[in-house]
């Protein structure tokens, strides 16, 4: 039988803030077990939260970015919870009030097609400590307790595993836009949980969802989803009943387990919390935040395609993140060849990178060495040949490319005198292609060509290589 | 075995999710105090609220934070003297099930 598959997110963020959410504990991560605490996060008696204003902002910047109404009035609520994770019996996070609600991130879809993923709403809450799993007992760290994390609700309209991995990916590109967030998978900055149900084809209401929580990175998701589709898919055509359950993903073993059923389902019993006043927020703040919004990757790759003249392609690596954007478009600024300076950092730069384990930010590499080495180009100073060798040695040493080429002798041989001598010894050592060239099979003329490079080092002009060497053939014809 | 009583108070309900025990007589004790308090806030019914604005706090003050400044507390040796038990620089508690409900 053939199904239909639908799936909501609950996308949790931390947001890259210098404290913790209500309290000024340092936010910072990889410090030693249980030094980021205060009697606040500790949940000490008689203490009282005090918001980070920097993270209200954040959420409506976030909320701005994706399109969603911003509250003139929310608030914080208490969310009972009992576990040792959360030192207070209680969680401060948001219930009826978002800070955020409506909104959509545009999905390009495999077929070309681009979706409106729809998105609930958006809210802001504390984070929990970080447990640590042993044989009989559970090792607490508070450092997270208390951080900001904000939590993306979307509408059911993600149908299928791949489509929630290009969703999340799309997200992450507008949080890490914004700036709001690291998105730093490997420190959890970024996780989520899915609601998924299946329906045959025709049926017109959703079937039974189950809730998989635990799913750590987005290829984590996409297995983990495409996993429960398979598992509720089985079940259904042997004739059997999807519960209303929680499974919780494992990302070793690829499977998703039985965490707790509905039936017993919490009573968060949520409260507003005294502690905390109501926030307000009016006109003149939403427009300031909305004048100082960063151009959307997806605005920014359509502008690269136009105002560069490059392709979707390469305008969606270069807008993949942010710094590399503004790299690009600091070594385009002054490239008599805008093309060409995306073709260099989008093959040889992101190449050379990732071979060296590096991040745009520590390139060797500056925006103004693209923009020399594209322009030396251009003006035929070296051949696009020398150019990747020039690259390579920038690479390595972080030195420009004109002082590399003056000290190598790389300047490209324009001197036709030169080149004829060079061409007239390849076809003396040639004479198969030169003989095929002249019974009319041109494509023999690109080993000649070669041969003629190779013979100079890769400095000569290759057009010129070219003329001359058909000048030549044509002249000692048959 | 729980039931509602006339004011709508499940005292047996009301402490599971409170995760806490009641002897009998704590049980009667409670369910009395609770229902009084109960009692009390359903005066408001007896007033007309039309066109009133629920409100979120008792006082008339919003928009109270700070603003995004870190500092050390150097807490860590305090606080790890007052858990019940520690393991290295965490605190230790019996292994955390989630059969939660
Ligand atoms: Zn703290």
């Amino acid at each position: 039988m053939e199904y239909l598959t639908t799936i909501g997110l609950e996308v949790h963020v931390q947001l890259r803030t210098a404290s913790k959410m209500f309290c000024s504990c340092p936010h910072r991560y990889g410090a030693p077990p249980n030094s980021q605490t205060c009697p606040v996060c500790l949940g000490y008696p008689g203490v009282l939260p005090v918001p980070n204003r920097q993270a209200i902002e954040w959420t409506m910047l976030t909320g701005l970015m994706l399109g969603c109404r911003i509250a003139r009035y929310s608030k914080f609520d208490r969310k009972s919870y009992f576990y040792p994770d959360m030192p207070k019996n209680y969680q401060i996070s948001q219930y009826d009030l978002p800070l955020c609600e409506g909104g959509y991130v545009e999905v390009d879809l495999e077929n070309g097609d681009t979706k409106k993923v729809g998105i609930t709403r958006i809210h802001l809450e504390e984070d929990v400590a970080k447990s640590t799993h042993h044989s009989t007992t559970s090792a607490i760290d508070f450092n997270r307790a208390g951080t900001p994390l904000m939590e993306i609700v979307t509408e059911p309209d993600i149908a299928g595993p791949e489509e929630a991995y290009a969703f999340l990916t799309s997200l992450k590109q507008i949080l890490t836009f914004g700036g709001v967030s690291d998105c730093n998978m490997e420190q959890g900055n970024i996780r989520c949980d899915a609601n998924i149900s299946i329906r045959p084809v025709g049926q017109d209401g959703l079937g039974v969802k189950t809730e998989i929580k635990n799913m750590n990175t987005f290829s984590g998701a996409q297995r983990a989803l495409a996993y429960e589709v398979e598992r509720q898919k089985e079940i259904l055509n042997s004739g059997g009943r999807i519960e209303q359950e929680t499974r919780r993903w494992d990302d070793v073993s690829g499977t998703t387990e039985l965490m707790r059923s509905k039936e017993d389902a919490h009573d968060y019993r949520y409260f507003p919390d005294p502690d905390l006043m109501p926030m307000v927020v009016d006109e003149a703040w939403i427009s300031r935040l909305t004048a100082e919004m960063p151009e959307l990757p997806r605005t920014r790759k359509a502008r690269f395609e136009r105002q560069y003249g490059i392709s979707p392609y390469d305008a969606g690596v270069l807008t993949a993140d942010p710094e590399l954007a503004l790299f690009y478009e600091a070594a385009a600024a002054g490239s008599a060849d805008a093309k060409a300076a995306a073709n260099l950092v989008s093959n040889l730069l992101l190449h050379a990178l990732a071979e060296a384990g590096m991040e745009i930010g520590s390139s060797p590499v500056r925006p103004e060495h693209i923009t020399s080495l594209v322009n030396l180009v251009a003006e035929g100073t070296i051949s696009s040949q020398i150019a990747k060798d020039v690259f390579a040695v920038v690479f390595e040493t972080g030195r420009g490319p004109e002082e590399i080429v003056r000290e190598r002798g790389l300047v490209q041989v324009q001197d036709t005198d030169q080149i004829r001598t060079w061409v007239r010894s390849v076809i003396e050592e040639n004479p198969g292609p030169a003989a095929d060239f002249r019974a009319g099979r041109e494509k023999a003329i690109g080993r000649l060509v070669g041969a003629v490079m190779k013979a100079s080092r890769g400095k000569a002009n290759p057009q010129l290589v070219n003329e001359v060497l058909r000048e030549e053939l044509t002249r000692g014809g048959v | 075995m729980s039931e509602r009583t006339a004011n709508g108070m499940d005292i047996d309900y009301v402490a599971q999710l409170a995760r806490i025990g009641l002897t009998p007589a704590e049980r009667a004790k409670f369910q009395g105090q609770l229902e009084a308090i109960l009692g009390a806030m359903r005066k408001l019914d007896e007033l007309e609220l039309e066109g009133i604005e629920p409100t979120a706090h008792a006082m008339p003050v919003h928009n109270v934070w700070r603003e995004d400044r870190a500092r050390e507390w150097d807490v860590k040796d305090a606080a790890l003297r007052n858990a019940p038990a520690r393991m290295q620089d965490s605190i230790q508690v019996p292994k955390i099930v989630d059969t939660s409900g």
